[in-house]
């Protein structure tokens, strides 16, 4: 399952090896990981509550990486994306790709973090000094996927 | 079917993040009225119920829209039967 919505932390460590246990073809692996901040437009971030659309994000998530797959010659490619409550420190979401050569797997990982920024249905309310707020989707995200395009 | 039943064809419409917050309601079942037969449409009829329904779904607001868990346009056919969305741009990451 190369996808999975969570709410569950996740070792980062294990998932990587758990990806490439018994290829001795894989040579490279990317990875990303996203951490909730501590402040977000000036203001100090308490907490951030990760909502989804069960089905809908699963799904668009699998249309990404088997689009990432399509792209780039790459062995196999995971994505864990945290939702509920979170708190400055935690991790949000881990994207790892295995691939023989660095390039594939720097590509494919960017790729599928910029894709799913824009495209999978996750969205973050944060809480702050001023209150809860839904934060809003950035530009400059749309400008980072229309890169690939 | 007989000549002097109505036929109704019901979607099920779902609300996200800050919609769902905004409208009071995460989901509910729609009867389509007459003519309602596009996701345009269908936001046009939710408008008309007035307060928050025209404010958040109102002309200028970045609402996406998928059906049956695919995302759509405003011109995308719906015939009843259908998983509807409403949600704001995606903040995930």
């Amino acid at each position: 399952m190369p996808v999975r919505v969570q709410h569950e932390d996740f070792d980062v460590g294990a998932e990587i090896a758990k990806l490439r246990e018994g290829n001795p073809a894989i040579g490279a692996v990317a990875s990303f990981v996203g951490i909730v901040r501590d402040l977000n437009e000036g203001d100090a971030v308490a907490t951030l509550t990760l909502e989804h659309y069960p089905g809908m994000t699963e799904k668009s998530l699998e249309e990404i990486v088997a689009q990432a797959r399509q792209r780039w010659d790459i062995y196999d490619a995971l994505v864990v994306h945290r939702v509920g409550t979170l708190k400055p420190l935690d991790q949000i979401v881990l994207v790892v790709v295995t691939s023989a050569h660095r390039g594939e797997s720097f590509e494919a990982c960017e790729f599928l973090m910029d894709y799913l920024k824009t495209r999978a249905p996750f969205w973050k309310k944060e809480v702050t000094p001023e209150g809860a707020r839904w934060v809003d989707a950035r530009a400059s995200d749309d400008a980072a996927a229309d890169r690939w395009s | 079917m007989k000549a002097n039943e109505t036929q109704t064809a019901t979607v099920k419409v779902l609300y996200f993040a800050r919609l769902r917050e905004a409208l009071g309601k995460g989901e509910e079942e729609i009867v389509l009225p007459e003519g309602v037969d596009t996701v345009g449409a269908l936001a046009g009829f939710l408008r008309s119920r007035g307060g928050a329904w025209a404010a958040e779904l109102g002309v200028g607001k970045a609402v996406r829209v998928a059906v049956n868990q695919d995302m759509a346009a405003p011109e995308t056919r719906i015939s009843g039967g259908e998983e509807i969305a409403f949600f704001p741009p995606v903040t995930g990451g």
